[in-house]
């Protein structure tokens, strides 16, 4: 019980300190959930918005195939990406793995299908709705898409956000290909399961509660702008 | 008042457009021999019309009659398996066509966005943006106090007129509507008489779906009854409303003409 009071007390002190190791990890931990958030939704908010409103050959399939990966285990992936970026693997001339990169490619296969099949099902469900008028209107392709993307930016952002959060809490996938290296990649959620395991739960737990306010400070950002918008 | 519904600035030294005049350049409207149907179900059977004239033509008909598909079909967003519709001469297919005509749909579907921004949208999409001429549809529209509320958050009478003042914002020379004024109270209602009113006095041409035979009769100078996806009469209100041609118009009204001439007679 005492060493369980003693590691909240030094937990906290390593907070509010800004403890240098734990804001190195920190920031690590954000630049690739963003960077790889970031680059899920470049590709999955238009993806998404053409698989709603488009036909096509081979849609069907699309459809299935982001539905299927939707579920994909991360360590599955992460063996994956393992195999395609070691130094035998087709990718293994780009050096790539147990680096930053491999994480924030890691990451952004992760959260991709979760965007574009959120997007799909959000843009669907207005584009029903709005299809007659913007035909009346004679829009085009694209102006139909982007318009229905800033028409559902309230529900574009939790994807992006579901994204994010399924990107930064990710533990199995991101070991196998970034290696937990000290300095180098290693992030709040590996360190955690390290520290813990070592005894170290001082660390872990400051990481966990800064885990957590991340996911508060994100929500609480989704609510009020929810709020201000409808 | 010397706000254009058209945009274009009115002049005094010049009379209005003359609305009896027979062409906007889109007319007449011919629609020859247009079958559809959905799922095997014949829904439009063979239907040929010509409207020449330049005022408010009312579309009416039972429920399930095939009103709204036939208006979709003359706006173009409908195709019909076969038959031809055509603005003077010109193929409703071709987007050309399509761009001089607006549709205000029963259900007005508006952009999430502020009542300003949905006029600027359209503005936009025309490259015809100006504050000028979105302050002066919003003003048209009764609406100018509004403009940075949400779209969706106007009532429904509100929601209707920023749609007509929307459909306006591309300067159509036609305006196609369905049911326009189905679910709004009498006082909702007169404002969007008068908007069609004021447009069709702009001599844009007005074709109007409507249940409401007082409506039909405030507005209209020529009646078009469906019957079950037939063409059953196409007179003008006069006739319509006192001698209609059809059987199936004359049970149509003869409820109305009953009560109506009692109160007043016509
Ligand atoms: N997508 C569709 N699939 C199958 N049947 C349809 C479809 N759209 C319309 N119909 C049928 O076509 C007929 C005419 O429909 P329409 O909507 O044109 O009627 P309407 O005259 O506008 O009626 P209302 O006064 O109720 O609006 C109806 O019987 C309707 O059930
Ligand atoms: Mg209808």
């Amino acid at each position: 019980m005492q060493d369980f009071q003693h590691s909240f007390t030094y937990a906290f002190r390593l907070v509010v300190q800004a403890d240098a190791t734990l804001l190195e990890i920190v920031s690590l931990s954000l630049r690739v959930s963003v960077g790889a958030t970031l680059l899920a939704c470049l590709i999955g908010l238009p993806l998404g918005a053409i698989l709603a409103t488009r036909d096509f050959p081979g849609k069907w399939l699309l459809t299935v195939i982001t539905n299927t990966l939707m579920g994909m285990p991360p360590v599955v992936l992460g063996l994956l990406v393992y195999m395609l970026l070691s130094r035998a693997g087709p990718l293994g001339w780009l050096e790539m793995l147990y680096t930053p990169g491999a994480m924030i490619l890691v990451q952004f296969l992760l959260v991709l299908p979760i965007v574009t099949a959120l997007t799909r099902q959000i843009i669907e469900d207005s584009w029903q709705e709005y299809k007659e008028q913007f035909r009346s209107l004679c829009l085009s392709n694209t102006t139909t898409i982007l318009t229905l993307l800033w028409d559902t930016r309230n529900g574009l952002l939790t994807a992006a956000l579901a994204g994010f959060a399924r990107a930064i809490s990710e533990v199995g996938a991101v070991i196998i290909v970034g290696g937990n290296i000290n300095h180098l990649t290693r992030v709040m959620t590996t360190a955690i399961a390290l520290e813990t395991s070592k005894g170290d739960l001082a660390l872990a737990l400051a990481l966990g509660m800064i885990l957590l306010s991340i996911a508060l400070v994100v929500n609480a950002l989704v609510y009020s702008a929810r709020l201000r918008v409808t | 008042m010397n706000i254009s519904l058209t945009g274009q600035p009115v002049s005094r030294k010049t009379p209005a457009r003359d609305p009896s005049r027979t062409s906007t350049g889109l007319l007449p409207l011919t629609v020859r021999s247009v079958n559809l149907s959905i799922d095997g179900t014949a829904l439009l059977k063979d239907i040929s019309l010509t409207i020449d004239n330049n005022k408010i033509t009312a579309l009416m008909g039972h429920n399930g009659a095939g009103k709204s598909l036939l208006i979709r079909v003359l706006h173009g967003i409908l195709t019909p398996q076969s038959g031809q519709v055509e603005w003077n001469g010109q193929p409703v297919e071709d987007i050309k066509v399509r761009k001089r005509q607006s549709m205000v749909f029963q259900k007005p579907v508006l952009l999430r966005r502020s009542v300003a921004a949905n006029i600027d949208y359209v503005l936009a999409l025309r490259k015809l943006s100006s504050k000028t001429r979105r302050d002066e549809l919003l003003q048209i529209a009764g609406l100018s106090e509004k403009a940075k509320q949400q779209a969706r958050s106007l009532s429904g009478g509100e929601q209707q007129r920023l749609a007509i003042a929307r459909a306006l914002a591309t300067n159509p020379e036609v305006l196609l509507m369905d049911e326009p004024t189905a679910n709004l109270d009498p006082q909702a209602t007169s404002r969007i008489e008068s908007l069609i009113h004021q447009a069709s006095e702009q001599a844009i041409k007005i074709i109007l779906v409507t249940h409401d035979l007082a409506q039909a009769q405030r507005v209209a100078d020529d009646v078009i009854f469906l019957d079950n996806g037939n063409v059953a009469e196409h007179s003008s209100a006069t006739t319509f409303f006192t001698q209609p041609a059809s059987a199936a118009g004359h049970s149509y009204i003869s409820g109305y003409l009953q009560t109506a001439t009692e109160k007043r007679p016509l």
